[in-house]
Formats: C-alpha cells, sequence, structure tokens
C-alpha cells in the first residue's frame, strides 16, 4: 500500500471560540483527486488552509507527504497552491513567467534551475507564448493557468485547490478542470479541490467528501451526489436534472461518516 | 555652483537620499504603504524632538523612534481588528503629539525642529553625509537581499505563507526600511514632504513601466533626478531646497500623466 499524500485524521478547528472544522477525517493517495464540497461557511477553506499548515488544530493531525502539516508550511515545500480569487492586481508589474517563478522562490536553487522549472510549467498548462505578457493584462482563464502553473512549478506531487473556477463561464471551466485531470494523469499528482459547485467538481473528482463543519458523506461522486446525507449536509434538496456525471463507470456507495460509530 | 564644498555634499547627499527614496517607494506605491509613510515621518517629530531635548544627534533619535513606531504599527496593525489605516493615525498622532509637547516643554530648540521639518541638506557635514550613506547602504542591502519575496508577499500574502515565506517578518522589516528611509528623506526635504520622495517618482515610474525591473529603475532615475534637480533650481531661483525637489517630483508626475493620457 502507497503511503498517502495527505492524511487528516481527527481534525478540529476552532476559531475564535468557535468550532468550524469537527473531526475531519480522511486519506488522500498519490495519483487522486478529491473534490471538498459543502456549503456557504462549512469550513471548505479552513480545511484547505489546515492542510496547507497556517491555521492551528485544536485536535487531531495533518500529515502532508509524511510530515506534519505546520512543520512543511515553514519549508514551504512539498504542495503546489491555487488560492481562491478574482483576479490578479491588474497593474501588477509582472509579466506570466514572472509569477510562475515566485512559486520556486523558497526553494533556492538558483536562477536558471527556477527559470527552466517555470518554462515547464507555462508549457504544460498550455501557455508558453504568454510568459512576456502582464499578468494582469491577462484573460480570467490565462490567470487562473498562470496560478496553475505556479502551482506545478513549486510541487510535482500534491496541488491543493480553492474555488479554482470562480469567475470562469462554463467552457473555461470544464477547460481548466480537464488540464488538472490531464496533469494529474500524466505526474501522478494528488489533488485537493474546493468548490461550491457541486456538479462541476463532482464531474471532475475521483471522489468527493462533502462538509458543514464535520464531514457528512464520502464516496464516489455519483454516489455522494444521490445520496441524503449530501441534502442534509446543505440542507436543501437537489434537483439534478443536468447532473449526469460523465467519467464514472465504476459504482461504489458512498459513506455516510459517522465519527461515533469509530 | 559646484565650486563650494557645501554645495558638493548637498547634491551628493540629494542624489543618494532620492536614490533609496525613490528605491523603497517601489514597494510604499506597490503595497499602498502611502499613508504608512506619512504616519512613521510624523511619528519621527517625536524621536528628533526627544534627540533636542537630551542632546543626542536628533536623526538618530527620529531613526530609533520611526523604527519603534514601525513595529509597533506592524505588531498592533497584525493583532487587532483594526485596520492598518486606523493603527497608524493612532500611533502618529501620538508620536507627533509627544514630539510638539516636548518642543514646547523645552527652550530654545523649536528652531531646530523646524529645520528637520523642512529639511536642510545644504547643512550637511562631511560625517553627517558619510552617515546618510551608510543608511542608505544598509536599505539598499536590506531591500535586494529580500527583493522578490517582497514583491511575492505583494502579489499574494496568503500564498506566499503558503510556500513559507515568513509575511509577517518581511513585513516588519518593509516598515523598518521605510522608516530608515523616511530618517534619511528628512534631510533633504524634510519631515512633512518625505513623502513626496517615497511615494511621487515610484507613481510617476508606475505610469510608464509595466514591468518591476524597468519600475524600479525608473523610480530609482526619477527619485536622484528629482533630487538633484530641485537642488540646483532652489540654488539658481533662491528657494527653499526641500519645497523645490518636492514640487520637481510632482511636476514629473502631472507631465507623465498628461502624456499617458494623450
Amino acid at each position: 500500500m502507497t503511503e498517502a499524500v495527505v492524511r487528516i485524521a481527527g481534525v478540529t478547528v476552532a476559531r475564535e471560540g468557535r468550532v468550524v472544522l469537527e473531526e475531519i477525517r480522511f486519506d488522500v493517495g498519490a495519483g487522486a483527486f478529491v473534490g471538498v464540497c459543502g456549503p456557504n461557511g462549512a469550513g471548505k477553506t479552513t480545511l484547505l488552509r489546515a492542510i496547507l499548515g497556517l491555521v492551528p488544530l485544536a485536535a487531531g493531525r495533518i500529515d502532508v507527504l509524511g510530515r506534519p502539516a505546520a512543520e512543511r508550511a515553514r519549508s514551504g515545500n512539498g504542495i503546489g497552491y491555487v488560492p481562491q480569487r478574482h483576479a490578479f492586481p491588474p497593474d501588477f508589474p509582472a509579466y506570466a513567467l514572472d509569477v510562475v517563478r515566485l512559486g520556486r522562490l523558497h526553494q533556492r536553487e538558483g536562477r536558471a534551475r527556477e527559470q527552466r522549472a517555470a518554462e515547464e510549467a507555462l508549457a504544460r498548462v498550455g501557455i508558453a507564448e504568454l510568459a512576456a505578457r502582464p499578468v494582469g493584462r491577462l484573460s480570467g482563464g490565462e490567470q487562473r493557468r498562470v496560478t496553475l502553473a505556479q502551482a506545478l512549478c513549486a510541487s510535482s506531487k500534491l496541488l491543493i485547490l480553492d474555488e479554482p473556477t470562480v469567475g470562469l463561464d462554463l467552457p473555461a471551466e470544464q477547460e481548466f478542470y480537464a488540464l488538472v485531470r490531464s496533469l494529474r494523469d500524466e505526474l501522478g499528482l494528488a489533488v485537493i479541490a474546493v468548490s461550491h459547485d457541486l456538479l462541476a467538481l463532482a464531474g471532475a473528482a475521483d471522489h468527493l467528501v462533502c462538509i458543514n463543519r464535520r464531514m457528512h458523506v464520502h464516496g464516489q461522486p455519483e454516489d455522494v451526489i444521490h445520496s441524503h446525507a449530501l441534502r442534509e449536509a446543505y440542507s436543501c434538496e437537489f434537483d439534478f436534472l443536468a447532473g449526469e456525471i460523465a467519467h464514472h463507470e465504476g459504482r461504489t456507495h458512498a459513506h455516510r461518516h459517522d465519527p461515533d460509530a469509530r | 555652483m559646484l565650486e563650494h564644498a557645501f554645495m558638493q555634499r548637498a547634491l551628493l547627499a540629494a542624489l543618494g537620499i532620492g536614490v533609496v527614496c525613490g528605491g523603497l517607494g517601489f514597494f510604499v506605491v506597490l503595497r499602498r504603504l502611502a499613508f504608512v509613510g506619512v504616519g512613521i515621518s510624523h511619528a519621527a517629530v517625536g524621536g528628533v524632538a526627544l534627540g533636542l531635548l537630551l542632546g543626542v544627534p536628533p536623526l538618530a533619535a527620529g531613526g530609533v523612534f520611526g523604527v519603534a513606531i514601525a513595529l509597533g504599527i506592524a505588531s498592533v496593525g497584525r493583532k487587532s481588528r483594526l485596520g492598518q489605516d486606523t493603527v497608524i493615525g493612532v500611533f502618529f498622532s501620538g508620536a507627533m503629539a509627544l514630539g510638539l509637547a516636548l518642543a514646547s516643554a523645552g527652550r530654545g530648540y523649536p528652531q531646530d525642529l523646524f529645520a528637520y521639518l523642512f529639511g536642510n541638506v545644504l547643512a550637511v557635514g562631511p560625517r553627517e553625509l558619510v552617515g546618510l550613506f551608510v543608511l542608505a547602504a544598509v536599505v539598499a542591502a536590506g531591500l535586494a537581499a529580500t527583493f522578490r519575496a517582497q514583491l511575492f508577499v505583494a502579489f499574494d500574502e496568503e500564498l506566499a505563507s503558503a510556500y513559507g515565506h515568513r509575511v509577517g517578518a518581511l513585513d516588519a522589516l518593509l516598515l523598518v526600511l521605510l522608516a530608515l528611509t523616511v530618517v534619511i528623506g528628512v534631510r533633504l526635504v524634510g519631515v512633512l514632504l518625505v513623502e513626496a520622495l517615497l511615494v511621487v517618482p515610484a507613481a510617476t515610474a508606475a505610469l510608464w513601466a509595466t514591468h518591476y525591473r524597468a519600475r524600479l529603475a525608473l523610480s530609482i532615475a526619477l527619485g536622484a533626478g528629482a533630487g538633484a534637480l530641485g537642488l540646483a533650481l532652489a540654488w539658481q531661483l533662491d528657494l527653499a531646497v526641500g519645497a523645490t525637489v518636492a514640487l520637481v517630483a510632482v511636476a514629473g508626475f502631472f507631465v507623465t500623466l498628461a502624456l499617458r493620457r494623450s
């Protein structure tokens, strides 16, 4: 059995005395694409920030590439991160290549290697020709690819995406997730993506985890999306008329998460 | 005018001060720290007044005071829920009030204090010139050592944190460098106009250049140019040096604005 790239074991996070995540528990292996969904305020971004080692844990443990998350955060190594954002600052004085190179700055490996890695990453996401363009003048989809290239330049093991398609139209969103899947296949990346767009995430990920403070359900997207626990997490009914999930052929049962059963 | 030794020193000081203010001004404009610059420069008045009262070199006292205020702003600004502008308002008014109170309590030195409020580069002696250049070298070294990390923080603080950059320490360092730059700039244009050198050359450069290297180089050149040209014009027209330097910088900005719009 291969070691998990990310291991989240009974994690609880509290902020200003209020529990925002409780008893979260799942693993992400190499080559897995895990989507984390949940309603607004469910703690999705907090969970990503905990994996990044940027928020303290009240209980439990998160290991990233075999090291505690907070320890990894101090070195900056091992992850590629695409944060939630709408657009780059329009007048930011840097070209796409400069921004991608910043993702590798913490590795302090010298200008030439940094430059080569950044050029490779831009080519992998299909925008090598935009290397010398000011980042603020790129379209939303192009900016998203620049951030993805920066994340790839930083790490080829784990990609963490926070609402990566906010502000993109449907074709650009589908194109973005198709690119992430192909990069995952090509590089064997582990991917964790958070999105409020349940259907888009279900179409892209191999495994869905639905949280609303605690874990409500996890499993393959088709099963999760039709589960009662999902409706419970969102406190509403869904009408999935357009909810065909294209890429999954196999089917297993979704697991309703009950921490007390352990 | 350069046949006089004091004018030679004044020109060297004006060039050096212009270079440092233009260089640090790049980040003042990029990170929208203009009000922080105002706060620190006005707070330095408290230190200068304290120095005059205690008989220690006023610029050294102003520097120590400015650095302490900068660190206070960085610390309280991060920890409190108040916005940084509010925290600056508290610190700067408190420190300036202390300066004015000390000036009113002491006897005979308000005139000296006015020299620091409005600058007096013609009075720079050989030893002070060396001191200014040492301080300028410290600021330049601090900026050069952390330039791209600071650029990353300006681009996205959270992303920089995720990749292991110590954003809090980088912020504090930038404010300390800003405080030292204010102390240097005060000699040329005074507390009340140092903002002109911190903001205007970099703002003018931002109107011309889309890449950080060009913008930084232009900002430095414009800072040095405003210092030298302002000094020469003030000599020819018998005007106050600080005000003339500031007016040259501001005129450059409006000419650029007109040219870029046409």
